[in-house]
């Protein structure tokens, strides 16, 4: 194999001119998979195909999709599937991608899995910013039915597959599986307590099945050309391929499809580009933000997968790699990171709603320099006591990178308990806006960002 | 003085008004801290009786509900546009339980109004057969959704890590001159735009990049943001040639597709083997185009 290569499933076809027409997608050899599962296969083949191919969920928590669907309860009631395509989580844009580019894949996916899970109602939560995307989805969801793709007999078989494209409006939260449920449902999107797990009882009270839209997007794959084929990708423990989401401080940030176990360097500084004139790179988050960070010495050697991941003590999530130079001030990216999660805290479990709260306070303190020793100790402790205490993992997102990034580089802490951090986006000179009029009010301003509208 | 200082020696420690150092107050101490009768005068302070503090008979009021909730307003009683309402229903019949359909509805009532205000919420709950309090708890915890009037046009500019990493908070800034306000979120004075800074909008790749009346722009660089609220203002087309939309896949140049037998020998990719052959034997006009440039 090539040094830096990418592996193009999903991708495949991504930037074929129409690729989102039902005609394109069928000319590509699309829909060919949804004919095998519902002519050739029963229901039970599906999924065992599905089990054997050892997907797991490119979601964040990488449980394997066949046996979440293999949860599901037989029997004649209504199930649910929903696709989970609120992708709201920072450094995270490959759904997006997936979405725009390639949605009849999805909707392929979809309906294979819901065949295998036995669903009848299928659900594509999509978040309410992606309104493009989502136009595009609406359309191609058109297009599938008038081909009798959907709707209450798919393809002369006698099964009833619906799908409605359902969009959020703006919450980080409703990506959680529980939250997304409740949102659906017409709710505030807070999480509810497991178990009973959505496969038992979940939307509207049913049993649900709840994956990401990458996964889906493997199914027509797996379907058409068989689990020990696509097994031959990737390692034993992650198998298939991997779409990467690259950003941050490098020359290509985008999206790029690799098999899980390529070298991290080569993913950073081959696919990517490396970083801008060369610079060291002084940590990155493996899997979004909510992954512990790895500094470039530590991390960018390891193979790129869930085990290898785990292994250094981070993870890879969704699979999206924000890397950071040695410009960077980890004492703002911890504050940057702190005030996503505080403004996206739903506010139900008090150990996430205070954390979050008081981590910003005083993350904010030691940047101003006005903080004192004690803070930096509870900092640390806060986070340990968020961890495992809430009934969804919003609060752990927090408390794991920022964890990191004190540990990891307490030195920077303490000098900023010292001297403070002297500017919103610590880089010299770097900064075209720096010597701007007025620059100093809007750093101001650039505090207030997340305040902003409410 | 830093705080970094070896325990002995900080000053602060003979101080005893230091928050984390003071020592417990003696019981004589707090005995003469107390207020004794008579105090008041002696300080020339009237504190007037509880009962008539106004401060405190509004928190009161705050939390005491007037009367009777909200009920589900009747629809006869309540005009709602008939557009507003076949949308809300048509909604309604895509989910097996109507409250599902509080987020459509809501955006419904937003596209209309321009955001979601008290009266287009009581014509959805009509519609609906809910509460408006019902849908005003949803309309509160979605970030999307206005619960006060904004301006015309909406600018959201990502300011989360990986924007920042290449100068969100710059952009915002220019955002913020170019539609004269002064705070992140604030509307414009002749009430077209409103500028705000928002979590990740998941466009990390065209960062630093700002989602313009729901559309996605990227990368923006100085000068866009004043080029894109003038063309806004003139009723044109905003920054055409950064529109995400039109973008190829992300990550651009480099060294792009594997050539791994295994995806090329891939069932569904026969297909494509076929086309391209067909392509290489006939130019494309698109080829042509190119090969003339």
């Amino acid at each position: 194999m090539a040094a830096a290569a990418e592996t193009r499933m999903l991708f495949r076809n991504i930037d074929e001119p129409r690729l989102a027409s039902i005609r394109t997608y069928k000319r590509l050899g699309g829909y060919r998979a949804v004919q095998k599962a519902f002519k050739e296969m029963a229901p039970e083949q599906v999924l065992k195909e599905l089990d054997d191919s050892g997907l797991r969920g490119r979601g964040g928590a990488g449980f394997s999709m066949g046996k979440k669907a293999s949860f599901l309860p037989r029997g004649d009631m209504d199930k649910y599937l929903c696709c989970n395509a609120d992708e709201s989580e920072p450094g995270a844009f490959k759904d997006r991608e997936l979405m725009q580019k390639n949605p009849h894949q999805l909707i392929e996916g979809i309906i294979i899995a819901a065949r295998a899970a036995g669903a009848n109602r299928c659900f594509i939560f999509i978040r309410g910013e992606y309104d493009l995307q989502g136009d595009i989805l609406d359309k191609a969801v058109e297009e599938a039915y008038d081909a009798g793709l959907l709707g209450s007999d798919v393809l002369g078989s006698g099964e009833q597959v619906e799908l409605v494209v359902h969009r959020g409006a703006g919450a980080y939260i409703c990506g959680e599986e529980t939250a997304l449920l409740d949102s659906l449902e017409g709710k505030r999107g807070n999480p509810r307590l497991k178990p009973p797990f959505p496969a038992v009882q979940g939307l509207y009270g049913g049993p649900t099945l709840i994956n990401n839209v990458e996964t889906l997007s493997n199914v027509p794959h797996i379907i058409s050309s068989g689990a020990e084929w696509f097994k031959s990708f990737g390692t034993e423990e992650s198998p298939g391929t991997k779409v990467v989401s690259v950003s941050g401080d490098v020359r290509r940030p985008g999206n790029y499809e690799v098999e899980l176990g390529i070298q991290t360097r080569k993913l950073i500084n081959g696919l990517a580009g490396g970083t801008v004139g060369r610079r060291k790179v002084k940590c990155f988050f493996p899997g979004g933000s909510s992954s512990p960070v790895l500094t470039g010495e530590e991390g960018l050697d390891l193979p790129y997968s869930f085990e290898a991941m785990a292994e250094a003590g981070s993870m890879l999530g969704s699979g999206s790699i924000i890397v950071c130079d040695e410009r960077t001030s980890i004492v703002q990216l911890a504050l940057r990171t702190a005030r996503f999660y505080h403004h996206e805290s739903c506010g139900k479990c008090t150990p996430c709603r205070e954390g979050t709260n008081w981590t910003v306070k005083m993350l904010e303190r030691m940047v101003r320099g006005e903080a004192t020793p004690i803070d930096l100790d509870t900092v640390a402790s806060v986070q340990t006591n968020i961890i495992g205490h809430c009934l969804c993992v919003l609060g752990d997102s927090m408390a794991a990178p920022v964890g990191s990034m004190v540990e990891k580089f307490r030195p920077e802490f303490e000098q900023a308990l010292e001297r403070g951090v002297p500017s919103l986006n610590d880089r010299g000179g770097a900064g075209r806006g720096a010597q701007r009029k007025g620059r100093e009010a809007r750093e101001e301003a650039g505090h207030l960002s997340m305040a902003g509208g409410r | 003085m830093s705080p970094l200082l070896p325990k002995g020696d900080r000053p602060w420690q003979d101080d005893p008004g230091h928050i984390h150092d003071a020592p417990e107050p003696s019981d004589e101490a707090l005995k003469e801290a107390e207020f004794a009768p008579g105090d008041q005068e002696e300080l020339g302070v009237q504190v007037p009786p509880l009962d008539s503090i106004t401060a405190l008979q509004a928190i009161d009021e705050s939390r005491e509900p007037h009367g009777e909730p909200a009920p589900v307003p009747d629809l006869s009683e309540v005009k709602v546009p008939r557009p507003l309402a076949s949308e809300i229903r048509r909604a309604m019949k895509r989910y097996p339980q109507k409250r599902s359909a509080s987020i459509p509805a809501l955006w419904a009532v937003q596209r209309r109004y321009g955001w979601c205000s008290p009266e287009g919420i009581e014509q959805a709950a009509a519609v609906m057969g809910v509460t408006p309090a019902y849908l005003q708890s949803v309309a509160t915890f979605y970030d999307l959704f206005h619960t006060e009037p904004t301006g015309r046009h909406e600018v959201l500019v990502c300011t989360n890590i990986s924007c920042w990493l290449r100068g969100a908070d710059d952009l915002l800034a220019d955002f913020m001159d170019a539609a004269g306000t002064d705070h992140p979120g604030e509307t414009s004075e002749d009430g077209e735009v409103m500028v705000r800074g928002f979590e990740c909008l998941g466009a990390c790749d065209i960062a630093p990049m700002a989602s313009i009346d729901e559309r996605y722009y990227g990368p923006l660089t100085e000068g866009d943001a004043e080029a894109a609220l003038e063309q806004m203002r003139a009723g044109k087309e905003v920054l055409r040639e950064k529109r995400l939309a039109d973008r190829g896949a992300a990550g651009g140049s480099g060294p792009r597709v594997g050539t791994d037998p295994r995806v090329t020998r891939h069932e569904l990719n026969k297909v494509t083997a076929k086309r391209k052959a067909k392509a290489k034997a006939k130019p494309s006009p698109d080829a042509k185009r190119k090969k003339r440039r």
